[in-house]
């Protein structure tokens, strides 16, 4: 009966986890960019959806629409503004762009988080679900909220999957990560991989951020912790492996579940961030990561 | 390094200094009590840009180090009743072992990895110090008996000479040779090991001096506040803020990052009247600084000085 549980409530947030660190590592393998603006733009897609729920009164589905287009509008905002102006500033020198990049989008990230507290207030905000009730299976009562989240975290990575693997821009995008210059001597565009992979990811970070507030409710004082988490998976998996931090978040989903419901939900997140640290001490680029 | 004590840095430096402990004499304590605070902030921003700007490393847990010393000081001091001056001693001890435990793992890993290891240290500690809260006051914050002294002018002095001490410390260590292969072996750790240098045991001995420093400043912060808390002292918006303190003062200049720290503190009181923008205004203005003037404050001063 707990076992039953722990294995449904730790599959959704685990699925959730894996959807949410899918973006951030799709970025990272492709341009080596750490955007640190990630949970600022996850909490923007719930809030925003909340707000033309609730406030305007559009409906869950247009709320939920309404979302994941703030979060894909805030993705090019980042890339345009923060991340472009970094990578091609020539007062810049080449090994330090990446710390540019952290430092650029954490505050980037910081802007967001204050302005959604300044006009949507610092309190926890739940999305209205797009499934209401309770089912039971093997003898748990389960929300459909919880169910419904599951399946569309699977159904969007493997989306994902198919066009990454099987469509022309898709194997642009892995050719880009595989190999920059060769891109460009192929005769395409940098520039529009870049910004191909920032609306796939401004897509991904959106459902994220709008299932989440569905489902645990979000303020902004989640952008911080959110980004944290998508880090430490990402980190965990191995930097820019997609498989890997699909590993990493079901393995820290679980592992948070199984505090929570076994020892103490105060716990929840210790025992994740211990098995982190004995990973980073015996095999320093994560799970499945390159070195 | 001599010619140090000739250049326009020197004296500007020391006219500053001297033009900052005149202040008890004709500002008000709620001015003196403010710049106290950006003291000791300058001084953990100083301690980070000695290990980021110089060795290379991101080091994402600036309050880890911070933190340790000033729990370790203020625990040791409402726990146990034991003297103050004693305590602050301990709390730096006990950052630089946080540092060494800290260090050995993280610097077996570059870049990223090495961010993250360090933000874990900080997400651990403000778990353990929500966990053990009988012994940290937990979420609430520990409250301590004992204050270095409640005379704002005489609190306000010893951060400034703290500061001083400290600048003068770090940045005499970054010019010096040992600061020199740090440079070299944060922009090109193979041609620098291939010189024969010892990279890792240098990256180690910043390591401590910057954990060091940290803990110092953060058990002294603790004296002055007359309480420890996770949102003062370890929480990661407290690290944010003084990686932006030392990216915007300039860094690897090691002065600027204390620069940095004093306009970001003084800057966010100014702004206090926007309420809840100020923050957001800080943010956007430090922005624009890394966008367009990447050199930081400093940076940028000394480019120009430079190049007249």
């Amino acid at each position: 009966m707990r076992a039953f549980q722990i294995l449904i409530d730790g599959f959704a947030i685990s699925a959730l986890y894996a959807l949410g660190a899918t973006g951030f590592t799709l970025i990272f393998g492709v341009s080596g960019v750490l955007n640190l603006s990630h949970g600022a733009i996850m909490v923007a897609a719930a809030v925003a959806a909340w707000a033309a729920a609730s406030i305007l009164g559009v409906g869950t589905y247009a709320g939920a629409l309404i979302g994941v287009g703030v979060a894909l509008l805030t993705a090019f905002a980042t890339y345009f503004a923060v991340v472009k102006p970094i990578q091609d500033s020539r007062r810049i020198p080449n090994e330090e762009k990446e710390i540019f990049v952290l430092t650029g989008t954490l505050l980037w990230g910081i802007m967001i988080q204050e302005l959604i507290a300044y006009f949507f207030t610092n309190n926890a905000k739940t999305v209205l679900p797009i499934v209401e009730g309770v089912v039971e299976i093997l003898g748990v009562r389960t929300p459909r909220n919880e169910i419904f989240t599951a399946i569309v975290c699977c159904l969007v990575i493997g989306l994902l999957w198919l066009l990454v693997n099987r469509t022309r821009t898709g194997k642009a995008v892995l050719a880009a990560s595989m190999n920059p210059r060769g891109v460009t001597l192929l005769g395409l565009e940098l520039t529009n991989i870049y910004i191909v992979v920032w609306a796939i990811y401004g897509i991904l970070a959106g459902i994220a951020g709008v299932l989440l507030g569905m489902f645990l409710g979000v303020s902004s004082y989640s952008v911080g912790p959110l980004t944290a988490s998508a880090f430490s998976i990402v980190v965990l998996g191995g930097l820019g492996s997609v498989s890997g931090s699909l590993i990493a978040a079901f393995v820290v989903g679980y592992l948070e579940t199984l505090t929570a419901y076994l020892v103490s939900p105060a716990y929840r997140t210790i025992p994740a961030l211990l098995l982190l640290v004995f990973v980073m001490y015996i095999r320093p680029q994560g799970l499945l990561g390159r070195r | 390094m001599a010619s140090f004590f000739t250049s326009r840095l020197f004296f500007v430096s020391l006219a500053l200094v001297v033009i900052a402990a005149t202040l008890p004499l004709y500002v008000s304590g709620y001015v003196l009590g403010l710049l106290t605070v950006a003291f000791y902030f300058g001084v953990f921003a100083m301690a980070w840009d000695l290990l980021f700007g110089f060795a290379g490393e991101v080091n994402f847990g600036p309050t880890f180090l911070i933190g340790v010393g000033a729990y370790t000081a203020g625990i040791l001091n409402a726990q146990f009743g034991w003297s103050v001056y004693l305590c602050i001693v301990l709390g730096a001890l006990a950052s630089v072992v946080a540092g060494l435990v800290l260090a050995l793992p993280a610097l077996r890993v570059r870049g990223p990895y090495f961010g993250l290891t360090t933000l874990v240290a900080v997400l651990m500690l403000q778990n353990f110090v929500v966990v053990f809260a009988d012994l940290t006051g937990g979420e609430i914050g520990l409250t301590i008996p004992d204050v270095i002294t409640i005379n704002a002018g005489a609190n306000y002095w010893i951060a400034l000479g703290f500061m001083t001490i400290s600048a003068a410390i770090l940045y005499g260590l970054s010019q010096s040779p040992v600061g020199l292969v740090l440079q070299a072996s944060g922009q090109d750790p193979v041609q620098a090991g291939a010189l024969g240098f010892n990279i890792v045991k240098h990256k180690l001995a910043a390591f401590i001096v910057s954990a060091f420093f940290s803990g110092l400043s953060g058990a002294l912060l603790v004296f002055y506040f007359g309480t420890a808390s996770v949102g003062t002292v370890v929480d990661v918006a407290v690290g944010v803020n003084v990686i932006v303190s030392a990216v915007l003062g300039g860094r690897r200049t090691v002065l600027g990052a204390a620069l940095g720290a004093i306009f970001l503190i003084v800057a966010g009181e100014f702004l206090r009247p926007t309420g809840e923008l100020a923050t957001f205004i800080v943010s956007a203005v430090a922005l624009l600084v890394v966008l367009f003037f990447p050199g930081g404050f400093l940076g940028a001063a000394l480019s120009r000085e430079a190049r007249s």
